[in-house]
């Protein structure tokens, strides 16, 4: 009898036309259009996709409403898009886009009944909670909002029960201090989680390569693995070989990785969906193919 | 390719996100029409009940506007029709969600709790029961194939569920496919003659699920 199947979901974090990524949620570098990025992975194999708007400005220009749009044209899975979502109306704007899910952080933690009026119009299965993580001094670990910037001095595991009694559908979780490291999930952080929660829980921040998402998959209980920098880097050359030119943002980076300059990636072991859950297939692991 | 006359009709009963399954029929080709109006319902050529929410409000939703009549009449005529998600749901006789609540009954059967599991103080199966999982054929190995719906669409694919209920069909020969989640194996293809239902969404299922889409514009009934 096989167990659940893993969903594998990459994480686009967008800021305007861009898709970007950056280390420890800070320093962001440009990497490509996020709609060619989406679309590759639809083809390989992502189980869904989570776009997140880094800079939060929802109705600005290039703003994500517009890019998911046009992604939803041709790609047919689940989409879940995240940043600066305040409102029951920001809510009804991202799905009438073409999203299925809105990811919750900020909004959430200012103002939790949200999540349940968000539950009630829209369904639970629409309201993801994104916590992002991160151990403090007192050695507990602290909910952050803001690309893990500004602390709330919420317990996470209690705001993590909270939003479930509140009526939210699923939980990702983001390690801050692992985001773009490439060193690896935190287990324990992810397990503990899970382990307490009859919601699903999606493990992100700190894939660097195949043996860290087998690793997550098999101490945590997760329902589903997001990961950003192992997808993009992988597929960054082959992507960018056609485009020609890029507005805003700082290119330093793309450039660089274009004349081959590999050396500052950070991520050990790239990979690309296909091969990933070719390898996940192989420990047994359950997965769509 | 498909005809440009190939036009459906999707019930908007004022509940769940119809954004997605628009997108996906209007990339195949097809005209879509959105109506909560009860007299273009029933003289609809294909109807589609979508759905996401709860049974009990959908079904006062579809009263309210008369919708539930209309859809019986039209299933009457014999013309195809295809539930997804709740909208198969609603197309049962019952639903204990939130309380009892009576369906549209075009179909014999309930709708049931997924039963949560919890082993050793740790929840394993989570519900709501979302994601990806493979659908199996439940009948003879022509039948299924041999089914409009699932016509090409290989045996085992997999398809995007997102749900807590599932339905209990009473005839077992209406029961296409099913699909196992944890220890529960549930009817996750429905068909009796005109009435077919499905709990995934094929809008969210990629390719395979686009090829149910086709099948169903291509029905002729």
């Amino acid at each position: 009898m096989p167990s659940k199947c893993i969903r594998i979901i990459p994480r686009l974090d967008i800021k305007g036309p861009n898709l970007v990524k950056g280390i420890q949620m800070e320093g962001l570098r440009v990497l490509g259009k996020p709609e060619d990025f989406a679309y590759q992975y639809y083809l390989d194999g992502a189980d869904e996709l989570l776009f997140i708007d880094v800079v939060a400005s929802l109705y600005g220009r290039n703003n994500i409403v517009e890019i998911v749009e046009r992604i939803a044209e041709r790609i047919f899975i689940p989409l879940t898009v995240g940043g600066g979502i305040r409102t029951l109306k920001d809510f009804y704007s991202v799905l009438r886009a073409g999203a299925d899910k809105v990811a919750l952080n900020t909004a959430a933690i200012n103002n939790p009944s949200i999540i349940r009026d968000a539950a009630k119009n829209f369904g639970s299965q629409c309201v993801v909670i994104s916590i992002e993580a991160k151990k403090n001094d007192e050695g507990y670990y602290e909910a952050y909002t803001d690309n893990g910037r500004e602390r709330t001095g919420v317990d996470v595991f209690e705001w993590a029960k909270r939003v479930c009694d509140l009526g939210a559908g699923e939980i990702m979780v983001t390690a801050v201090d692992r985001d773009g490291t490439g060193q690896g999930y935190d287990t324990r952080l992810v397990e503990k989680l899970s382990k307490n929660l009859p919601i699903p829980v999606i493990a992100a921040g700190g894939a660097g390569k195949p043996e860290h998402i087998v690793d997550v998959i098999n101490t945590a209980n997760v329902d589903a693995i997001a990961a950003a920098s192992i997808f993009h880097y992988y597929y960054v050359l082959s992507i960018n070989k056609e485009t020609k030119e890029f507005e805003e943002g700082n290119l330093s980076f793309l450039t660089s990785i274009k004349k081959g300059d590999l050396s500052h990636l950070l991520i050990p072991e790239p990979v690309g969906i296909k091969n990933l859950k070719d390898i996940l297939k192989k420990v047994n692991i359950y997965c769509r193919v | 390719m498909i005809s440009k006359t190939s036009v459906v009709t999707i019930v908007d009963y004022g509940a769940g996100n119809l954004f997605s399954v628009v997108r996906a029929f209007r990339y195949l080709g097809a005209t879509v029409v959105i109506t909560a109006d009860p007299k273009a319902t029933i003289k609809a050529s294909k109807i589609i009940l979508p759905g996401v929410g709860a049974f009990g409000a959908a079904m006062e939703a579809m009263r309210s506007r008369g919708l539930d009549e209309a859809v019986c009449a039209f299933a009457a005529k014999g013309k195809p029709i295809l539930g997804i998600c709740l909208g198969m749901q609603l197309l049962f006789e019952s639903s204990v969600e939130f309380g009892f609540h009576k369906g549209l009954a075009l179909a014999k059967g309930s709708v049931k709790k997924i039963d949560l599991l919890k082993n050793n103080d740790s929840y394993n199966i989570k519900v709501p029961h979302i994601g990806w999982n493979s659908v199996l054929s439940n009948v003879e190995k022509d039948h299924y194939e041999s089914n409009p719906l699932m016509k090409s669409v290989s045996n085992g694919s997999f398809f995007y569920f997102v749900h807590s209920y599932v339905v209990n069909p009473v005839d077992m020969q209406t029961v296409i496919a099913t699909t196992t989640y944890g220890q529960q194996c549930f009817c996750s293809v429905f068909n009796r003659n005109n009435i077919f239902g499905c709990q995934f969404h094929p809008e969210r299922s990629g390719e395979v699920g686009l090829k149910v889409y086709k099948n169903f514009l291509d029905t002729n009934m």
